[in-house]
């Protein structure tokens, strides 16, 4: 038993239905209690799609379970196959219709429908969200390209001389995070590379397109997460080699070029002779040196967290203090890619976990989902949303792909505008007590910040801080600032002079000249000890 | 056949044969909420209680999706996520309960009433949370008070969720022995319009009044048999059962939507009070007044306009009502999730004998019956609204009959404005 407060991912079935609202053609019938409709807005309000969601509920009540949930299922299944005629069905159960045993797929093969129906096993006790998608893009894959396997051991046709190569675009979903404009950027980056594009999938196929996909000769996969299950078993069944570089950021996207030309047989020399984003002159850009070393949180699904954290690591000059993810399934890939910045990766799908690293970590720029946003807002730091889950705000209605060149674009806009800009930055470390422009009230250029400073005699701000962190949460741990309540911890001129630092550092600092003094047994933090300990660990 | 007419036809001579409403009877797929939803708005009304879910992931999901996707940072709920282990009985459920509600209080001392919300899996597996509640009472008491009650969607249906959590409040309610009326609104309110009702009470010069629930946990009023129960809220069936057996007296009463709506819920307690007509005439004039005014902007867009209802929160037949009375709209159909017909006595003798009734759902039907009436409103859940918007048709989603004050005079207008803002936004808008 979890305590939850939010959750990262949905239960499984939320991931069959994503793959079943992305694909046309096919219908979903759910064994599933009265109240699991509420899954419907998730695509008709927060991806604002114009119908709804091919999904037959039973929604069964307490009174069907004295009778029989096996014919309420047998009878809705017959039904929606009746009225939308589906190409292929996919059957399965919630989590309530688990506890039932009901087996759906068995009642759906004694209907004997005109389609295909394909049963899915997504047990609601143990998986999640993603899991869902991936699985059910599995066995759809499976089903409708596994008559074509070749028998074991056959060699894969070499493609004719002089024809194009073709691939196959898996991952993209409906929910996913800018899936729509990643899209549209891959599909014109192929064809820039004059690759053809044999299938894209989940996202705007028909059942039968995906007895197509071994005519590929590979597979691009966009979002691990729900296409890497099916990928390997494509690869498996017709040879199918597959990419491994998720093409977020200047450099895996280029190393995408460089990846995708290899498996097609293409020159990308030409391609790739070009600058094709503004990201690396901006970041170049002396304006940018304010960047540097700038501390950044990160947390997301496995394929987002590992990206952003490249870019800001490699391409804004940001220092990496913490990297995390809620995908379990790619645990490994994340706490490899942790190692390459020194920090221990964070794996966790509890929403209190992450907000306390956060706040050890005292980063300046938070790199996260929805659930991230939140915590940022409350602590005062800066953030942008690079991952699912997905909120309203992520279907902006411009074109803001993360993928590609121009997805690079996005991100260096998109990560670098809620930060402080650099002068502003320096004009408040040197002006602290400025009635308007203090360090309370943040940037400047954003909105929805305080006006004038509060001026409370000896009431330097780190103590609001303080309170506002020992308050606003259900995490009742040692406050971060429990040694400011100690008498014995800091003079009070240390503390002023403390107030004078930055908010922005004021936590590290803080934490650090604590560290300092405990190390040496000093009891009483003074001026000296601050600027002992500052330059200690200067960097 | 399956048009409102054919429907309303066929079942008129049902009811000619009964002499009753004749109500349409649908068994398919709901598409409603569960009765958990009601946490998102009960969380806020009492300030000290906790609600914890016993469920599982899509609970979870549930409400974080309905409640406009965390738009609380600091949520006073949370689910207790079932998994693998507490169903295989390798875990001990209760033991793993225990340590969870352990954990959350130590965390947040402040909470004074924690409720345990029954979810399907916890009822399907019979987890018993009313024994779990007694259990953690005792080992809390007297900081916190344990309760419970389901909010499962094989048992409730929206709204439902709060009727099933106040008729748990019910027993806690201490025992008053003085048989004198004192006067009991049952039904959560938005604080202002509470407010704004014991404005009214005073004036009335009834002073003696309480509301359910109550803002803090330890304000729970007293009932008895001298208490009489007003019904702020359309959906409390069983709560209003659970009063009765602490001897209450439930008065018959419309629901206090509109100024003919509120006009009449008040006059209920003020005859029975025996306020003198003349002195409540002069108490509510001002406000009547004003909402009328308000109203009358209202009409003359509304009027004449064809509104359609999808099954929703039970609210839909004074709501009907109000907008059939009060704003001259006609009522297509009229889909409750649950009909309660004795609480819904005057409104729905209020709505012209061509309108359908319906109750429960068979979501497919009702939308072929509703393309069929081209309303020129639909008032729908979150899952329906854009698809028909996309169709053509305009709509009013419902949940925010729910989350906005819409109660009593001085929020008439804003009701009536619900209803006209998209009619409005229609024709405004030129892409």
């Amino acid at each position: 038993m979890q305590l939850t407060v939010w959750t990262y991912e949905g239960p499984p079935h939320i991931g069959a239905m994503r793959i079943a609202n992305s694909m046309d053609g096919l219908h979903y019938v759910l064994h599933a209690p009265q109240g699991d409709t509420y899954a419907d807005l998730l695509f008709t309000m927060i991806e604002r799609n114009d119908k709804r969601p091919p999904v037959t509920y039973t929604t069964f009540q307490a009174r069907d379970l004295g009778g029989d949930t096996a014919e309420l299922f047998k009878s809705s299944a017959r039904a929606a196959y009746d009225r939308f005629r589906p190409e292929a069905m996919i059957v399965g159960a919630s989590c309530t219709a688990e506890l039932i045993q009901d087996d759906p797929g068995g009642l759906a093969k004694a209907l004997a429908l005109d389609c295909p129906v394909i049963p899915l096993d997504l047990p609601a006790y143990q998986k999640k969200e993603n899991w869902g998608a991936a699985e059910t893009f599995y066995q759809l894959v499976r089903a409708f390209a596994g008559t074509r396997a070749p028998a074991p051991g056959a060699e894969r046709p070499e493609r004719a001389a002089g024809e194009r190569a073709r691939c196959n675009i898996l991952g993209p979903t409906s929910l996913g995070f800018r899936n729509r404009d990643d899209v549209t950027e891959i599909l014109r980056l192929l064809a820039d590379l004059k690759i053809e594009v044999n299938v894209v999938a989940p996202q705007g196929a028909r059942p039968t397109d995906l007895a197509r996909l071994p005519d590929a000769d590979f597979n691009i996969v966009l979002y691990p997460e729900v296409a890497q299950n099916a990928a390997n078993w494509l690869k498996r069944t017709f040879g199918q080699p597959f990419t491994t570089t998720v093409p977020i950021g200047v450099g895996a996207t280029r190393a995408f070029v460089r990846e995708v030309c290899e498996l097609a047989g293409v020159d990308a020399t030409a391609f790739l002779s070009r600058e094709r984003s503004r990201l690396p002159w901006y970041s170049r850009s002396i304006d940018s040196t304010y960047l540097t070393g700038k501390r950044v949180f990160i947390f997301g699904d496995a394929t987002h967290a590992i990206a952003a954290a490249k870019v800001a690591n490699s391409e804004l000059g940001f220092k990496v203090v913490g990297l995390g993810t809620y995908s379990r399934e790619f645990a490994r890939d994340v706490r490899e890619a942790a190692k390459e910045y020194g920090v221990e990766a964070l794996i966790t799908d509890d929403y209190l976990e992450v907000e306390q690293a956060v706040r050890d970590l005292h980063p300046e720029l938070v790199l996260g989902t929805q659930m991230e946003r939140h915590i940022a807002k409350r602590l005062g730091v800066p953030c942008a949303v690079i991952s699912a889950p997905i909120h309203v705000q992520d279907f902006p209605a411009r074109y803001a792909p993360q993928m590609g060149f121009e997805g690079a674009n996005v991100l260096f806009d998109t990560w670098v505008h809620p930060l402080m800009m650099g002068l502003e930055e320096h004009l408040l470390q040197m002006f602290r007590d400025d009635f308007e422009f203090h360090d309370g009230a943040g940037p400047s250029h954003l909105g929805g910040h305080g006006g004038a400073r509060e001026t409370v005699a000896d009431a330097p701000v780190t103590v609001a801080v303080a309170a506002a962190v020992a308050t606003d949460t259900l995490v009742l741990e040692t406050p971060v600032h429990a040694v400011a309540n100690d008498p014995g911890g800091w003079a009070a001129e240390a503390e002023k002079e403390l107030a004078k630092i930055p908010f922005f550092v004021r936590g590290k600092a803080r934490r650090n000249t604590e560290r300092y003094a405990e190390e040496r047994g000093i009891k009483t933090i003074t001026i000296e000890t601050l600027y002992d300990a500052k330059a200690h660990f200067s960097r | 056949m399956t048009s409102v007419l054919a429907s309303a036809k066929a079942l008129s001579k049902e009811a000619c044969a009964t002499g009753e409403r004749p109500v349409l009877r649908e068994r398919g797929q709901r598409e409603v909420f569960c009765g958990l939803t009601g946490i998102i708005w009960l969380h806020r009304k009492i300030q000290d209680a906790f609600f914890l879910v016993v469920g599982s992931r899509t609970c979870a999901h549930l409400i974080q999706s309905a409640a406009g996707v965390m738009i609380f940072a600091e949520p006073r709920f949370a689910t207790a996520i079932l998994d693998e282990r507490d169903l295989a009985g390798l875990a001990d459920a209760n033991e793993e309960l225990d340590r969870v509600v352990g954990r959350l209080l130590e965390r947040r001392p402040d909470i004074r009433m924690l409720f345990l919300v029954g979810s399907c899996p916890s009822e399907v597996i019979k987890l018993d949370l009313s024994r779990a509640a007694e259990r953690l009472s005792v080992q809390h008491a007297p900081n916190v008070r344990i309760l419970n009650y389901s909010g499962s969607g094989i048992e409730t249906t929206f709204t439902q969720g709060e009727d099933a959590c106040l008729a748990a409040l019910v027993p806690q309610l201490p025992e008053r022995t003085e048989a004198t009326p004192h006067l009991l609104v049952a039904g959560a309110l938005a604080d202002i319009v509470e407010d704004q009702f014991r404005r009214i009470f005073t004036e009335l010069g009834m002073t003696d009044v309480a509301f359910l629930p109550p803002r803090k946990s330890s304000d729970l009023p007293a009932v008895g048999p001298g208490t009489r129960v007003l019904l702020a809220q359309p959906f409390l069936t069983d709560t209003t059962a659970r009063l009765q057996e602490r001897g209450c007296e439930i008065l018959a009463a419309p629901f206090p939507y509109g100024v003919e709506g509120t006009m009449a819920w008040l006059r209920t307690v003020a005859d029975l009070w025996g306020v003198p007509r003349a002195r409540f005439e002069e108490v509510v004039a001002p406000a009547a007044a004003r909402a009328r005014k308000a109203l009358e902007a209202h009409k003359f867009r509304l009027a004449g306009k064809r509104v359609f209802f999808f099954p929703d929160s039970q609210l839909e037949i004074p709501l009907a009502r109000f907008l059939h009375e009060e704003l001259d709209m006609m009522p297509v159909e009229v889909g409750t999730p649950y009909l309660n017909q004795k609480q819904m006595a005057f409104d729905l003798a209020k709505l012209p004998a061509e309108t359908l009734v319906s109750e429960g759902q068979d979501v497919e039907r009702q939308l072929d019956r509703c393309r069929e009436a081209k309303p020129d409103l639909i008032v729908c859940g979150l899952g329906l609204a854009n698809p028909l918007e996309a169709e053509g048709f305009t709509t009013k989603w419902s949940i925010e009959l729910l989350f906005t004050p819409v109660q009593g005079f001085e929020q008439a207008g804003d009701l009536a404005e619900l209803f006209t803002r998209p009619l409005l936004r229609r024709t405004r808008l030129e892409v």
